[in-house]
């Protein structure tokens, strides 16, 4: 937030040398050394199953990096992706074993799907307005959801666990397709549609533009507002389908704890991806990248029998070195 | 995003108006409980009420000379957590050693913070969200994943249990004497106003000659400091050290210095005011509590977080319009 300003576009930077390699291509270097490490340390490491669970716990930690890499690209940041994510959690079970869905399975079903998405699209909405036309810094803005989103969630349920046998809902959190998890295709869908959209469309460089240089971009006539509501906009939303996958998981919803401290890992996984928090840079699948490092470091501490407070330690260990080497890089 | 302009006379004003507008609000909502409520005013309610926003004001604080400073400090609530297992285990050589340790420990994050952001340049945001991460998994190590008992035998609960005078507890009388030092340092000390100057601009302070980095490093030890301060007061007052506490905290901090009207963007900052935008958001729970206690409604736990929500987009929205009209005067 700092440092708006000095960012240069990193090809200026960027040499042939081994270290200059190592800081542009970090994550990837984190995850050569930690798959190595794990083929040879960790038992049952190249086990399919062993896939399928990082797979299915990735999935959602990299929805949430893509939203929010675009929110990031925009110079802002999103605090409100896990009360988003308890929002919707909160909500499809709430409409699917309602007296309607009951009645109408097609349909609750459906419903299910679409309300909850539609709640977290205007969460998304409403975000973006503060941040783009009132002109709220965005860590204030997301902060009101970040405080009241979890609570609405609360309300609707009344705190409680709520539990259901739901095979139609919990397909996107537990069915395979070719052996991997559903929410892996999900991701990479989801990953190559915003891809196009900011490489290839008018959005997309619109976007890039009003994160590198607002003003520059406002007076070349760049849609800054327009574009900047709808970056929050999709990164509730993928959050939202997220809050989906959780629940899906678990076949169970306790508002209080889906999505809990998710803008954190999300965060972290979109700065060992390549994100700029200057803005200006929106690296899609370096996000998938850095939320499969997130999961590795997890993992790889959780199977060898490290406790999960010291793989909070090793997590903010790693996020420090991602973005220390960016800066080196920027010299 | 402020007048530029420091002599605009109206300009200072109404920015002045953007301050003394939680005066006003807090005054108001006292008159409230007074007028509505018989206990409102009893020396329970304002001995308990000022020693559990102890916490809060402290930590808050800090924030502010971190906020004015054009910076951000995620970790406050972690590291208070972290502090208040400190301070645990030592209460039993009592309260002094306790306070220093508690403190100390607090100042140990906050130098870790001032070495990543001022000597290896790494944006606030990242650097204070990465020992956010750190403080966590080490509070849960060093406490073995438990809550930590005081030795009741010493002297240590005296600081959070008992009261100084009247109903004004022991920990309020710590904070008001923290404050106006704080406040004296900032409004009457060349270190004071470096912190200010930085956060109008950074490099204009560092052309200028004012010690730059001096400062800078120097709010981060403050707000480390200032939260080892309200781990104490946390270890003190509830008889355990708390590795589970603390979520949330350096929001509800941040929420208290944007109620208090100081911008996020640095430069400009009152630490009166951050004091009564933390009583102010304290005060919130505590009319609610009252309210539900005359059993005219009743409104959940959960929708005291949905109403604080609420209150601080209130705030954002009024000094949106504060700024707006501010800017239309200098236009």
């Amino acid at each position: 937030m700092s440092d708006r300003g000095l960012s240069l576009p990193n090809r200026m930077t960027a040499g042939l040398s081994p270290a200059a390699w190592l800081s542009r291509n970090g994550g990837l270097a984190a995850l050569v050394v930690l798959l190595l490490f794990n083929i040879l340390v960790t038992p049952n490491f190249l086990h399919a199953q062993t896939l399928a669970v990082n797979i299915s716990q990735v999935a959602t930690i990299a929805l949430v990096a893509v939203g929010m890499t675009l929110v990031i690209a925009t110079g802002g940041i999103d605090l409100s992706v896990g009360a988003v994510m308890a929002l919707s959690g909160a909500m499809a079970p709430i409409i699917f074993t309602s007296a309607f869905a009951e009645a109408n399975p097609a349909l609750g079903l459906a419903a299910a799907f679409l309300l909850p998405l539609v709640a977290a699209l205007a969460c998304g909405v409403f975000n973006g307005a503060l941040v783009a036309i009132l002109g709220v810094q965005p860590i204030i803005a997301t902060l009101i959801f970040f405080i009241s989103g979890r609570g609405v969630a609360q309300v609707l349920t009344n705190g409680n666990l709520q539990t259901f046998n739901h095979p139609g809902f919990s397909y996107i959190g537990t069915a395979r397709i070719l052996g991997i998890p559903f929410q892996g295709w999900l991701v990479v869908m989801a990953a190559a549609l915003v891809w196009y959209v900011v490489r290839f469309t008018a959005s997309g460089r619109y976007l890039l533009a009003a994160g590198g240089n607002e003003r520059a971009a406002r007076m070349a006539g760049v849609p800054v507002t327009r574009v900047k509501i709808l970056a929050y906009a999709t990164c509730s939303l993928l959050a939202g389908i997220a809050g989906l996958i959780v629940v899906a998981i678990n076949s169970a919803s306790d508002a209080a704890r889906i999505g809990n401290l998710m803008e954190l890992d999300a965060i972290a996984a979109a700065v060992v991806g390549g994100a700029a928090l200057s803005g200006g840079r929106a690296p899609i699948w370096g996000a998938i990248l850095g939320a499969v490092v997130i999961q590795l470091v997890k993992y790889t501490l959780l199977a060898n029998g490290i406790a999960d407070e010291v793989a909070l330690i090793a997590k903010a260990a790693i996020i420090v070195l991602a973005v220390y080497a960016q800066q080196t890089r920027k010299g | 995003m402020n007048q530029t302009d420091a002599f605009d006379l109206r300009g200072l004003m109404s920015r002045s108006a953007q301050m003394s507008g939680v005066w006003v609000a807090l005054a108001a909502m006292i008159l409230f409980g007074l007028l509505r409520y018989e206990n409102f005013g009893s020396a329970y309610n304002i001995g308990s009420f000022l020693n559990y926003n102890s916490m809060f004001i402290v930590i808050s604080v800090g924030m502010c000379f971190v906020i004015m400073s054009g910076g951000i400090d995620l970790s406050v609530g972690f590291v208070a957590a972290f502090a208040s297992i400190v301070a645990a285990y030592l209460s039993p050589w009592g309260i002094v050693p306790g306070l220093i340790g508690g403190v100390l420990a607090g100042a140990a994050f906050g130098a870790v913070n001032a070495v990543l952001i001022v000597a290896m340049r790494l944006p606030p945001f990242i650097a204070t969200l990465s020992t956010m991460l750190a403080a966590k998994g080490g509070a849960l190590v060093i406490s073995g994943n438990q809550t930590v008992a005081v030795d009741w035998g010493s002297n240590f609960t005296t600081l959070g249990m008992e009261k100084a005078f009247g109903p004004i507890p022991w920990t309020i009388v710590l904070v008001a004497i923290v404050t106006v030092l704080l406040w004296l340092l900032l409004e009457r000390t060349p270190l004071g106003r470096t912190v200010l100057a930085i956060g109008g601009s950074e490099e204009a302070s560092d052309l200028m000659g004012l010690k730059v980095r001096t400062a800078k490093a120097f709010v981060y030890l403050l707000s480390g400091s200032c939260a080892g301060l309200a781990g104490v007061f946390l270890a003190s007052g509830f008889g355990a050290g708390q590795p589970l506490e603390g979520t949330g905290w350096e929001l509800t901090a941040i929420a208290s210095v944007v109620v208090g009207g100081t911008l996020l963007t640095g430069g400009l900052g009152s630490i009166p005011a951050t004091v009564a935008g933390a009583l102010l958001l304290g005060l919130v729970f505590n009319l609610l509590n009252f309210e539900n206690g005359l059993g005219t409604i009743s409104l959940s736990a959960y929708w005291q977080m949905v109403i604080r929500g609420a209150v601080l987009f209130a705030v954002i929205l009024l000094q949106v319009r504060l700024r707006r009209g501010s800017n239309r005067i200098g236009a």
